[in-house]
């Protein structure tokens, strides 16, 4: 606890820092995951092969990510942009499934009314589709968040400040609260993008707050 | 008026829906399509607006060949109402009334004052326009889907068995409500239905469509009950059984109608001046 007292400084800090690194690479990924996921729910075909490759995208170890990405890219190792865009990389690969899904789940009878009232295809997507997948949507982005929040204190390896420096810090100075703290940061973090996201679904998706019965008023039919 | 000329479809399944079919509706009056399933009375309403496109053939909207319209501009100026009302369900009444007007440009303020207009027009408590889809009833979501279908002043409304998810006294509601509407608005009504009942209730001209779109007969309510072309007709109006099938009985010296289940259906008397 003393330790934690002495350093508040530093952990608020690397805390402000965790939040600031994690937000780019989440809306980044969701994004980049709207044309893949539309394209993969749109061609039938195309969606076991980019569901796919997108997903495997996942299981390449971050460390690995490190290396590769910035002689392909031309961008320094120990730059925050090589982070960030590894980051987006696993948010694409989680999110890309969930665009699909969520626009699947839109019911077939409204998106054929909407046609059929003179939605042109692009105005539907934006109009009808895109709000309609609106909560399938969120629950991919707050398993995107949280993953990214966590994924991101491996950063640390190559050198971008977060809250994962409290981890190697503790580590290799043998300071047990230091991880501690890190951990319980990491987790905090998390939630609180979770929460942010829950709260923003509910700003702009009012009308699923209203799944109540019919309320008998007004006109009698 | 809107003309069917020697019109097919085949859809990419290889089904013929629709064989060499022809009709011409006429303008401000209903005109109802009724069929069984697979009858493609909803394929053909969908043609007018081309949410279908004919195989072969014409299909003309006052001499214009729909095929030359933009299916997008067509649709929006035509009226489009659909069983369990097609609404949006992430927007309000007021604005999926306003959905068209909006659609084609007009001021939010202007297509909301018109949205509430029309909610008096087919009958809706003005209260209503803040509510969202899910919190109406089924019979009011199916007045919101009219008042949608208005939005624009269309000339033709497309109804495709609108009133056929909402139960049995709301839909007698909403049909006497449609026939007042169509009288007081003067629209041209293409109705899809397999129910010969509200049919024969809404329309001024009924088809009576057999399996791929083959017109077993069309005329009045009347013409067709008088004089049934086919066993078909006559079987699928039931003209033979049951409350049509009425047969004279006489009691205590007065004639009485009694039906094909022998309930009492009414009392026979001398007919006025028409």
């Amino acid at each position: 606890m003393t330790w934690v007292l002495n350093n508040l400084g530093l952990i608020l800090e690397l805390t402000l820092e965790h939040i600031r690194l994690s937000i780019l690479p989440i809306v980044l990924g969701f994004l980049i995951a709207i044309p893949l996921g539309w394209v993969a729910y749109r061609y039938r075909l195309t969606r076991g092969l980019i569901l796919t490759l997108v997903g495997l995208l996942y299981t390449i170890p971050s460390l690995a990510l490190f290396v590769i990405l910035p002689p392909l890219l031309g961008i320094g190792f120990l730059s925050e942009a090589n982070v960030i865009i590894a980051l987006t990389i696993y948010a694409v690969a989680i999110m890309a499934r969930s665009v699909a899904d969520a626009l699947a789940s839109v019911d077939p009878d409204v998106r054929q009314a909407a046609t059929a009232v003179g939605y042109s295809s692009w105005g539907r997507f934006w109009g009808v589709d895109f709000p309609l997948a609106g909560p399938v949507l969120l629950a991919g982005l707050r398993v995107v968040a949280v993953s990214t929040v966590s994924l991101l204190t491996v950063g640390i390896v190559v050198g971008v400040q977060s809250l994962g420096y409290l981890f190697t810090n503790g580590y290799e100075r043998g300071i047990l609260a230091s991880v501690l703290t890190g951990v319980v940061m990491t987790v905090l973090v998390a939630l609180l993008f979770d929460r942010v996201l829950v709260l923003l679904g509910r700003l702009l998706m009012p009308w699923t707050r209203t799944r109540t019965a019919p309320l008998a008023k007004g006109a009698a039919a | 008026m809107i003309e069917f000329r020697s019109i097919s479809k085949r859809f990419d399944d290889g089904t013929l829906a629709v064989d060499d079919f022809s009709l011409v509706i006429p303008s401000r009056r209903i005109t109802v399509l009724v069929g069984s399933s697979g009858s493609g009375k909803t394929t053909l309403l969908r043609m007018i607006n081309r949410m279908v496109d004919a195989t072969t053939g014409a299909l003309e909207i006052d001499g214009e060949n729909v095929s030359t319209i933009e299916p997008v501009q067509l649709r929006r100026r035509i009226g489009y109402v659909m069983q369990n009302s097609g609404l949006l369900p992430h927007r309000r009444v007021i604005d999926n009334i306003a959905t068209v007007p909006r659609l084609n440009g007009v001021p939010k303020k202007q297509a909301h004052e018109r949205a509430l207009e029309l909610m008096d027009t087919v009958g809706l408590d003005r209260e209503l326009a803040e509510r969202y889809p899910a919190q109406l009833s089924g019979g009011q979501q199916q007045r919101v889907g009219v008042a949608r279908g208005l939005a624009v002043d269309p000339n033709i409304l497309l109804m495709d068995e609108p009133f056929g998810a909402v139960d049995p006294i709301v839909r007698a509601d909403l049909q006497q409500e449609l026939l007042r509407l169509q009288r007081e608005l003067d629209k041209t009504v293409v109705f899809v239905t397999h129910d010969i009942d509200e049919a024969f209730l809404l329309g001024h001209q009924v088809v009576i469509l057999e399996k791929g779109g083959r017109i077993a007969q069309k005329g009045t309510p009347a013409e067709i009950l008088a004089n049934p072309a086919s066993d078909f007709v006559a079987s699928f109006v039931g003209a033979d059984r049951g409350k049509r099938a009425l047969s004279i009985q006489t009691i205590d010296g007065a004639q009485v109608l009694v039906d094909g289940d022998g309930n009492l259906a009414g009392r026979l008397v001398e007919a006025g001046p028409a």
